[in-house]
């Protein structure tokens, strides 16, 4: 089979480069610091991340992806304050951050909506809980809802949702709190493929409209490609980093760049990182029957 | 085959039909049983019941004489050419027949005291309402809220838990001596032992179900800005209303079973006191027919409550309903196709 002779993924079209330039030149809004995160027990001490560096700039998308074990979710409960880093800090626009807050909002793969409340009111939460009056956070929640489709579905319960609506809602839900960033672990992990690609454009959508910085986790190479303006590939063992990897895609993306010699030369790229070829070649293993003679399969 | 069409199939639900049929017959068999001992003749029945004293002299119409001490008697008489008694076969006095015990269910509500200013059965009832009702909204106001707090902070669990699993293993019971001394023989000892035997067991089941509430919920509520406060009135106890609610109505099963040792500490009184009462008079259709007046009263309190649980938590999992529920549906659909019937045909 011929090999595909794609483009070097670093050597971007000038438009797309200057692009990267620009974005270089706005603002950090989160400042990772040589980060690194020490789990002790029992046996020993297993070191999950291990100086984690890196800087998300004003309006960026970036995508962090890496084999299971390397400590993405890790790295983006520590983002969150749900977990603490053991060494190295984490600044948001300079502050230190100490627990969770929500300047930094997150989606979590397994919704997290309120059962309890409606559509509108799990909208509501974060509002009210940072003190907003009722009257207004009803106000903004209706037009959050609004903006991720589900303007109908305001008074129903999250049980009456289809998975791909909860997350919406999920996101309206964080984004009601006008955070800095936005953390996603991996908000589309358990939705099926069809809803999942329908997510992705929404997300785009989303963030075309709102001028939001996103830190998305994922472990799906064309996920992140897709969305990403960056993305940070984790290795494992302990979770360190890689590469970063500017993206050398135009926007506005469309599922048409899903061919295009970058997007495969970016994929490409992350493969080998993530999944290394195996040196040793698997021993070839006499085939077992499962039927009888007669209905030769060769 | 269509494992529908099956009776026993692993973890398949039957059709709406056979689930409900198998609902009347759970009540149904046992009252089958308990009508053939009762009505066919030489099923059990090891008494006879004399209706006609013949010569034997300690006789009485209307005893109940052991089959063989009768067959004895009559043998004697043969022997010396005497008039032989006459009697049917008959259950001992104990074991009623149904239809007896049904009549006792209306007319235990209207027998007169045997004593002067000793309740009636209804004030009976209502005494045992009462006892269970204190006892159990005491244990409740204390128990479910330390439980949230067990469950909710390592502290509250490390420094009530070990205690409180101490104190489960004692039977209640075992109190009602002490609870005499230290409260008087009248109604607070029984509220004391309602209350010994639900409340440890209450701390400990809500605190599980405080913990069982998803963390991912809590972790939700601290990125969008919640306080601990806040997330303990706003997240913990609206998450686990429901699940508070169906250890409520289980734990008030309980209360039911401590009642009977508990009205019998001190002076005796409730329901109790008229069961022990009527066997002391032997009346024993009036204590079947206390038994199951407290059966229907556990069932019946049950299944309002977990009637308005469904309308109170309208957000919860369209759980199976019970068969009692169904059997009403059942009922009631019937009645509707009968009405229209009836309003087609005129």
């Amino acid at each position: 089979m011929n090999k595909l002779q794609l483009p070097d993924y670093k050597t971007p079209d000038p438009e797309v480069a200057a692009r990267f330039d620009r974005i270089q030149q706005r603002s950090v809004v989160l400042n990772v610091d040589h980060l690194g995160k020490v789990f002790s027990g029992g046996d020993g001490d297993i070191t999950a991340l291990q100086d984690i560096c890196f800087k998300v700039h004003r309006r960026e998308f970036i995508c962090v992806i890496g084999p299971s074990g390397c400590g993405k979710s890790t790295l983006i409960r520590i983002l969150a304050g749900l977990d603490y880093p053991t060494s190295g800090q984490l600044l948001l626009d300079d502050e230190p951050v100490e627990g969770p807050s929500p300047d930094r909002g997150m989606v979590f793969q397994g919704y997290t909506l309120f059962p309890w409340l409606t559509v509108k009111k799990n909208v509501m939460f974060g509002l009210r809980m940072t003190g907003h009056g009722k009257n207004f956070a009803e106000q903004e929640a209706l037009q959050w809802i609004d903006l991720v489709g589900l303007g109908k579905f305001a008074n129903a319960y999250p049980q009456e949702l289809s998975g791909g609506m909860k997350q919406r809602v999920a996101i309206a839900r964080a984004l009601a709190n006008k955070p800095r960033i936005l953390l996603m672990d991996e908000p589309f992990g358990a939705l099926d493929a069809q809803t999942r690609a329908q997510m992705q454009s929404y997300l785009l959508q989303i963030w075309r409209n709102v001028d939001i910085t996103t830190l998305f986790i994922t472990h799906d190479l064309d996920e992140a490609i897709y969305l990403a303006d960056r993305i940070i590939v984790l290795g494992a063992h302990p979770g360190h980093i890689q590469e970063i990897i500017n993206v050398p895609l135009p926007r506005p993306r469309s599922t048409d760049q899903f061919l295009d010699p970058y997007f495969l030369a970016t994929k490409q790229r992350i493969e080998e990182l993530i999944h290394p070829p195996v040196e040793d070649e698997q021993e070839i293993l006499p085939m077992i029957r499962m039927t009888q003679s007669g209905d030769d399969i060769l | 085959m269509n494992p529908h069409t099956k009776w026993f199939a692993i973890r398949q639900e039957l059709p709406k039909k056979r689930s409900i049929l198998l609902g009347i017959l759970a009540f149904l068999l046992p009252l089958a049983i308990w009508s053939a001992v009762s009505y066919v003749p030489g099923m059990w029945h090891p008494m006879v019941r004399v209706s006609d004293v013949g010569h034997v002299d300690y006789f009485q119409v209307g005893m109940l004489v052991e089959r063989e001490v009768f067959d004895d008697e009559n043998k004697y008489m043969q022997e010396a050419g005497k008039k032989q008694a006459i009697g049917e076969p008959s259950n001992p006095i104990y074991l009623p027949a149904p239809h007896i015990v049904v009549k006792a269910l209306i007319t235990a509500f209207q027998t007169e005291p045997i004593r002067r200013g000793e309740p009636w059965l209804h004030e009976s009832i209502f005494h045992s309402v009462q006892v269970i009702f204190y006892g159990f909204m005491l244990s409740a106001i204390f128990g479910v809220p330390l439980g949230i707090l067990c469950g909710t902070f390592a502290f509250f669990s490390r420094i009530i838990e070990p205690f409180v699993d101490f104190i489960r293993y004692m039977p209640a019971p075992a109190f009602g001596a002490l609870m005499v001394a230290f409260l008087g023989i009248n109604d607070a000892p029984k509220v004391a032992i309602i209350f010994i035997g639900t409340f440890f067991q209450m701390v400990l089941v809500v605190g599980n179900t405080t913990r069982q509430l998803d963390g991912a919920l809590i972790e939700a509520a601290q990125t969008l800005g919640a306080n601990a406060k806040n997330i303990v009135s706003h997240v913990i106890i609206p998450g686990i209303v429901p699940n508070l609610y169906r250890d409520m109505r289980i734990l008030l099963g309980w209360a039911w079973t401590y009642l009977i040792v508990a009205e019998l500490i001190g002076a005796s009184s409730g329901i109790s006191w008229f069961i022990n009462q009527q066997a002391k008079y032997r009346n024993y259709e009036n204590v079947f027919a206390a038994i199951i007046i407290i059966g229907i009263i556990g069932l019946s309190t049950d299944i309002f409550l977990s009637w308005i649980g469904k309308h109170i938590f309208p957000w919860e999992n369209r759980s199976k309903s019970s068969i009692f529920v169904r059997i009403t549906q059942f009922i009631k659909m019937q009645s509707a196709k009968l009405r229209e019937q009836s309003a087609n045909a005129s």
